[in-house]
């Protein structure tokens, strides 16, 4: 199982675990690769935010970096002009669902979105898209944290942790297409379902969309 | 021969012979057949059925009133077909309650076969036509829809005595390497719309090593505008069980479902009849027709979302979760449905492969092209007068398929396009109907081969508005999951609803491509890999049209309601008839002065009755784009 393969990452040669997953190989590299919701503890890549795209050689097509196995000899760059015009896209695509507002968040200066920006030098304001944007209140009961689902970018890894790590079960996603988005059963505030308010959904938020209140307040 | 094959032949030799002989009894007597698939009955056909019955008893005649399927002849349902011994079976359309009643008294009981209403004769005869003598039946073959409408759905004996389940008894005394071998030399190629090749994907599921298999039928039909999986379900079941069954023999599966939308009543009644008969005759269930191999069906109803057709998500819904693909690979052939290896193949691919494995690879190949070997099976509507469930060879060119088979355009108005595949697919223009039907010259062409959709359109017919259309079909399907999907066709959506209403700005052509071929690239599953081909063929071809909509705030189809006004020609209205006014829902038609009639632009909603109204009498309404200002007002 721990066999260990040789690949390519951008010119550099890397010794990773066979079938390790690009993206991970890459990060553990020190090799920054855009993503919102690859985790790495899931079982399953849910593969939808769309931003991890690279080129591996022999693949007509850029494949996104973690779904795609490390094998022996696999020759990968994180960047080409199609992967970057790919990325821009889905990033662009990304901001234009997510309310931007940068300097009144809580994660302005630690948040996933500023760091693709600045990475694959990308402006963190629309240009060519429509703003889709619907105001939502925040909700923010739990003591210690607050929701605001128009930050949220759908990445699922609080809907993960909540599953698979706090074992709690107070969030999911729900409906589908653009009105797809995280929330509890029933739709009612987080203090009225069970959340247990453990906070494990606050630490792996990438954006602005789950914040502790005493980050805010600083 | 060994003794287990030999047994298998056996059992299925007594259940053919028993059908062949209860088939014969029914076939003596006269007996009527109503077609009373769901598109029958929209027609009104069970009021027809009712009509026979009620006469047929009332004058206690000896006749067998039995329902059937689709003939595929919907433009002209409901249809009947009526066998009196003496003369040829003959099949009636648009029949109502009138004209069953007088089939009752003139043909059952004197002997005037009514040729005035009679569509055509189902063998040939000296009295009147068959469906062969007609271009539709001469350009069609029929293969899986040759049964359908003629055999009683809901008799096993009806599909026994016609050879049925034949296939699955030669196919459980073969080896399973064997009947795969013989789907891959018949290039059958999956009808679900992609055309990936059956036989490989069986091979794959067959390697794969596992003691639980499982195959699911993808009866999830959901192209608007399609609906030939349901028709083969409802005229036609066993068909789709054999090749169901056929196909857990050949990769070793014990366990399989019907995955049906749940829209579908009819077809999930008719399944549920036909696995309860299949089970009674040892065709499903323990040890099938005395041989060493079990396996059982059971029917999954789906909620009807469009993506669930999409076999990753089709598993989710079936394992109980949302239904959102996942990524690929692994794919469903290795790892599935609750992580065992699972076969999915379309109705129509589980319907060719009872007459593959009976008639031999060649006889397959010897129909349609090297490379789409086979016919196509599609469900023709629009614009066109023969509507319809059609089967035609691959290599048949789109202009055979809409002008011969389906005779043309309707009230003489003049093609513009054909959109072909459903959402996934796209809008062909006069230029390209010589391409061949088959899944490479389409996919190339820009459209796809898609489940079977085709929908005419004419000139009345703009194509910003028909690709908006689609797009917000895959918009409201879209699960939500991917990035590109979610929000890319959403911004899409926006900028050709803004198109279609007038405020295009310049550019809006070039995002629309470029947001297209990103989402084409970038989308998790089919669904949105395809999303944007109504919009990039209708920009590649009817590129005039988005511009005029863009520059000129112009409709050249004069479609689009917020590019449009209506106006009274004063040359042509009349004085002394006042029907538009009668017709006009908001009082926007009124009489002027000097008796003709003109409208208030500001009341009027552009319903379009005025317009219908007044076509037939003086034609003197008429659709003004660019918005035209209203005659005498300043």
């Amino acid at each position: 199982m721990s066999r260990k393969v040789t690949i390519t990452i951008d010119d550099r040669q890397l010794t990773v675990p066979e079938g390790e997953k690009l993206l991970w190989a890459a990060l553990d590299n020190g090799l920054y690769i855009p993503h919102l919701c690859g985790f790495r503890e899931s079982e399953r890549p849910a593969a939808g935010c769309r931003l991890c795209f690279v080129e591996v050689e022999g693949h007509p097509n850029p494949v996104t970096a973690c779904t795609e196995p490390a094998v022996e000899g696999m020759v990968v760059m994180t960047r080409s002009p199609r992967v970057d015009r790919l990325v821009r896209t889905a990033f662009e695509l990304i901001i234009s669902n997510h309310r931007l507002d940068c300097a009144n968040c809580a994660k302005n200066g630690d948040c996933e979105l500023q760091r693709i920006a600045k990475a694959r030098k990308l402006k963190l304001k629309l240009t060519r898209l429509r703003q889709l944007v619907k105001e939502t209140p925040v909700d923010d009961s739990p003591q210690s944290f607050s929701y605001d689902a128009s930050r949220c970018v759908l990445c699922g890894r609080c809907v993960w942790v909540d599953h698979n790590k706090a074992k709690v079960g107070a969030i999911g996603f729900i409906r589908r297409g653009i009105s797809r988005k995280v929330s509890t059963f029933g739709e009612v505030c987080l203090t009225d379902s069970r959340c247990t308010q453990c906070g494990e959904c606050v630490k792996v938020c990438p954006v602005g969309a789950l914040t502790f209140k005493e980050a805010a307040d600083k | 021969m060994s003794d287990s094959a030999l047994v298998v032949e056996q059992n299925y030799e007594q259940l053919k012979n028993l059908a062949l002989q209860k088939h014969g009894e029914i076939k003596e007597k006269p007996y009527v057949l109503v077609g009373t698939a769901t598109c029958g009955r929209a027609a009104g056909a069970l009021g027809v059925l009712d009509t026979f019955r009620n006469e047929i008893d009332n004058r206690q005649l000896d006749v067998n009133i039995i329902e059937v399927g689709c003939m595929g002849h919907c433009y002209a349902e409901p249809m009947v077909i009526i066998y009196k011994p003496g003369f040829p079976p003959l099949c009636y359309g648009s029949v109502d309650e009138g004209k069953a009643a007088r089939l009752v008294t003139d043909f059952l009981i004197e002997d005037d076969p009514c040729f005035e209403f009679a569509m055509a004769a189902l063998e040939p005869n000296d009295l009147f036509p068959t469906f062969g003598d007609y271009p539709r039946g001469v350009y069609e073959q029929k293969v899986i829809l040759a049964d359908c409408g003629l055999i009683d759905p809901e008799n096993i004996d009806d599909y026994l005595a016609c050879g049925g389940y034949g296939a699955l008894a030669k196919a459980l005394a073969m080896k399973p390497e064997e009947v795969i071998a013989e789907i891959k030399d018949a290039q059958l190629r999956g009808r679900g719309g992609a055309g990936f090749p059956t036989g490989i994907k069986w091979e794959t599921c067959h390697d794969t090593p596992g003691p639980l298999k499982y195959v699911i039928c993808n009866a999830d039909e959901g192209d608007p505008g399609a609906f030939m999986d349901r028709a083969l379900l409802e005229s036609n079941p066993h068909q789709v069980l054999e090749g169901l069954v056929i196909s857990a023999c050949a990769v070793g599966a014990s366990q399989g479902y019907l995955y049906v939308r749940a829209e579908y009543p009819l077809a999930i009644t008719r399944l549920h009849t036909a696995l309860e008969q299949a089970r009674a005759k040892g065709l499903l269930g323990e040890s099938i027709l005395g041989s060493s191999f079990s396996f059982d069906i059971e029917i999954f109803k789906g909620s009807g979302a469009f993506v669930c057709g999409e076999e990753t998500a089709l598993i989710a819904s079936i394992e109980g979760h949302a239904g959102i693909p996942t990524h690929r690979p692994p794919f469903p052939a290795v790892s599935g449905l609750r992580g065992k290896p699972t076969l999915i193949d379309n109705v129509k691919t589980l319907s060719y492969i009872p007459h593959i494995v009976q008639k031999g690879a060649d006889w397959f190949k010897s129909i349609g092209t090297p490379n789409s070997p086979g016919t196509a099976v599609f469900a023709l509507a629009g614009k066109v007068v023969g509507t319809g469930l059609v089967e035609v060879p691959m290599g048949t060119t789109l202009r055979t398929l809409i002008y011969d088979v389906g005779d043309g355009i309707k009230d003489g108005k003049t093609f513009k396009a054909v959109q072909i595949g459903g959402p996934s697919g796209g809008c062909l223009p006069e230029s390209a109907l010589d391409i061949s039907i088959d899944f490479d010259s389409l996919r190339e062409a820009g459209a796809m081969m898609g489940s079977g959709g085709i929908v005419v359109l004419n000139e009345d017919d703009c194509m910003v508005e028909v690709a908006r259309f689609f797009l917000e079909f895959v918009q409201n399907e879209s699960c939500g999951k991917c990035t590109f999907c979610r929000l890319g066709t959403k911004q899409m959506l926006d900028i050709l609803t803004d198109i279609t209403k007038g405020h295009g700005r310049p550019g809006d052509i070039e995002l629309l491509l470029d947001l297209a071929e990103d989402i084409k690239t970038g989308s998790l599953c089919g669904l949105g890999k395809t999303a944007p081909n109504p919009v990039l063929t209708t920009i590649n071809f009817f590129r005039h049209e988005y511009e005029a909509h863009i520059n000129e705030g112009r409709c050249p189809a004069l479609m689009c309601k917020d590019l449009i006004t209506f106006h009274i020609s004063a040359e042509k209205c009349s004085k002394l008839c006042d029907a538009c006014v009668g017709s006009c829902p908001v009082e926007a038609v009124y009489t002027r002065p000097d008796m003709l009639k003109a409208i208030h632009l500001d009341k009027c909603v552009k319903c379009d009755n005025c317009l219908t109204t007044c076509r037939t009498l003086y034609d003197a309404v008429i659709k003004k784009s660019p918005p035209a200002a209203e005659e005498g007002v300043s």
